[in-house]
C-alpha cells in the first residue's frame, strides 16, 4: 500500500529552491534529534525546495535531510532514480515527520554521507520498510511501501531526523572506511 | 610449539607483507591470526605465528628488513593458547564528535570499570572528526548501567556515544 501520487515533488511546491551549504560532523545540528513540523508552514515548503535544489547539484548525492543544512527539523529528500542497487522506486520527493512503522530483511550494505565526507561505512539496514510520513506543501499523510536501495536512502534520512549518522550503527570495528589516505 | 608475537612498524611500501610472511614460511613458521592496517599512512601488523622456533630466531631472520631503518620490528614468546576471560554478551560501542585529548580513555574506562573486555577497537581522525568503533564483551545485565555511565561520559566530553547489543537488529 502507498499514497505514492500525493508525494511532495519539486516542481509541485511552487518555489524555486536556493543552493544550502552543507554541514560536515561534528557540528552539532547533525546530532540533535530534530524537531516534527508543520508540514503546510511556507517556511518548510521554503526548506524542502532548498533540499531539492541543493541535492540536485550535489553528484551522488540520493538524499538531504534538513539538519545537514543546519536546521533541526524532521524533513528530508530522496532521490535514488537510476541507482543501480535500487528496485522500487518512487522519483524524488520531500517527506516530513516520517517514522519507520516496518521493517524487515535485514542487510549489510556500504554507506556514505555528505555530512560524513572522508569515512564510509558497513551498516545493517531493513532491506524492506513502511514508513509514514506528511508531504510538504499539501501535508497529506503518506504511506509508503519501498525496499532495496531506497529503503536503505530512508532509513539514512530518518536517522538524520533523530540526529544519528551512519557512524552510530557501522557494523564492527573494521566496518570503517576512509575515503583519503592522509600522511 | 611456541607462539611468538611478530609486529612490525614503519614507513609503507608495497611487499612488506609479502616479505615478513616470506620469511615465516622459510623458518616453518605457520601463521595463526594476524592483523594488518595503516595507521595514518603508517605500516602497522601484529601476527600470531607457531612453530618450532625462539624468538630469537625469528628475529635475526627477519632483521635484513630493518637494515634501511624505516621499519622496526619485534618479535615476543607469548606462551601457548592461555585460557582466555569468560566470554561476556558482545556489544559495540560507538563515538564520534569534535577531536579532543582523552575521548578513548574515557569510554574505554567506563568500559573497564564495569568489567567490560574490548575485543576489537578502530579509531579515525579525519579533519576535526574522531570516530571510534570499539567491540567490546559486557557482562550479562549490564548493557543499562554501562549506557548511562556512557551517557554521562559523552556529556562531559562532548561527543555522540551509543551502546547496542552486537546483534541487535532494532532501529
Amino acid at each position: 500500500m502507498s499514497s505514492a501520487n500525493e508525494l511532495a515533488r519539486a516542481e509541485s511546491l511552487g518555489i524555486e529552491g536556493v543552493v544550502r551549504p552543507v554541514l560536515t560532523a561534528p557540528h552539532p545540528v547533525l546530532a540533535e534529534p530534530g524537531e516534527l513540523v508543520d508540514p503546510t508552514d511556507p517556511e518548510i515548503v521554503r526548506l524542502a525546495a532548498d533540499l531539492f535544489a541543493t541535492m540536485r547539484v550535489s553528484p551522488g548525492c540520493v538524499g538531504l535531510a534538513a539538519a545537514q543544512v543546519g536546521v533541526g527539523v524532521r524533513l528530508f529528500v530522496v532521490d535514488v532514480t537510476g541507482h543501480p542497487k535500487s528496485n522500487t522506486v518512487h522519483g524524488a520527493y520531500a517527506l516530513a515527520n516520517a517514522e519507520i512503522v516496518e521493517a524487515s530483511r535485514w542487510r549489510p550494505g556500504r554507506e556514505g554521507c555528505m555530512s560524513v565526507p572522508d569515512l564510509t561505512g558497513d551498516v545493517k539496514r531493513a532491506g524492506r520498510i513502511v514508513v509514514v510520513g506528511e508531504s510538504p506543501g499539501t501535508g497529506a499523510k503518506i504511506t509508503l511501501t519501498t525496499d532495496a536501495f531506497e529503503a536503505r536512502a530512508l532509513q539514512h534520512e530518518i536517522d538524520h531526523c533523530a540526529g544519528r549518522l551512519f557512524l552510530d550503527r557501522v557494523s564492527g570495528a573494521h566496518a570503517l572506511y576512509q575515503r583519503k589516505v592522509y600522511l | 610449539m611456541s607462539e611468538l608475537a611478530v609486529t612490525v612498524l614503519g614507513h609503507d611500501r608495497p611487499g612488506i607483507v609479502a616479505d615478513v610472511t616470506g620469511v615465516l614460511a622459510t623458518l616453518g613458521a605457520n601463521l595463526t591470526d594476524s592483523t594488518m592496517t595503516r595507521l595514518r599512512g603508517h605500516f602497522a601488523m601484529t601476527l600470531i605465528c607457531a612453530g618450532e622456533l625462539s624468538a630469537a630466531e625469528v628475529e635475526d631472520a627477519l632483521r635484513p628488513l630493518t637494515a634501511d631503518g624505516r621499519l622496526t620490528v619485534g618479535v615476543r614468546d607469548v606462551g601457548a593458547d592461555e585460557e582466555s576471560p569468560a566470554a561476556g554478551v558482545p556489544h559495540l560501542v560507538h563515538v564520534h564528535g569534535a577531536d579532543r585529548l582523552g575521548i578513548v580513555a574515557a569510554v574505554t574506562r567506563v568500559l573497564a570499570e564495569a568489567g567490560g573486555n574490548v575485543t576489537d577497537l578502530s579509531t579515525r581522525l579525519v579533519g576535526p572528526l574522531y570516530v571510534l568503533v570499539a567491540e567490546v564483551e559486557l557482562a550479562k545485565d549490564s548493557t543499562e548501567e554501562v549506557a548511562a555511565r556512557l551517557a554521562e561520559v559523552s556529556e562531559s566530553l562532548g561527543v555522540e556515544v551509543t551502546l547496542r547489543r552486537a546483534e541487535a537488529d532494532l532501529l
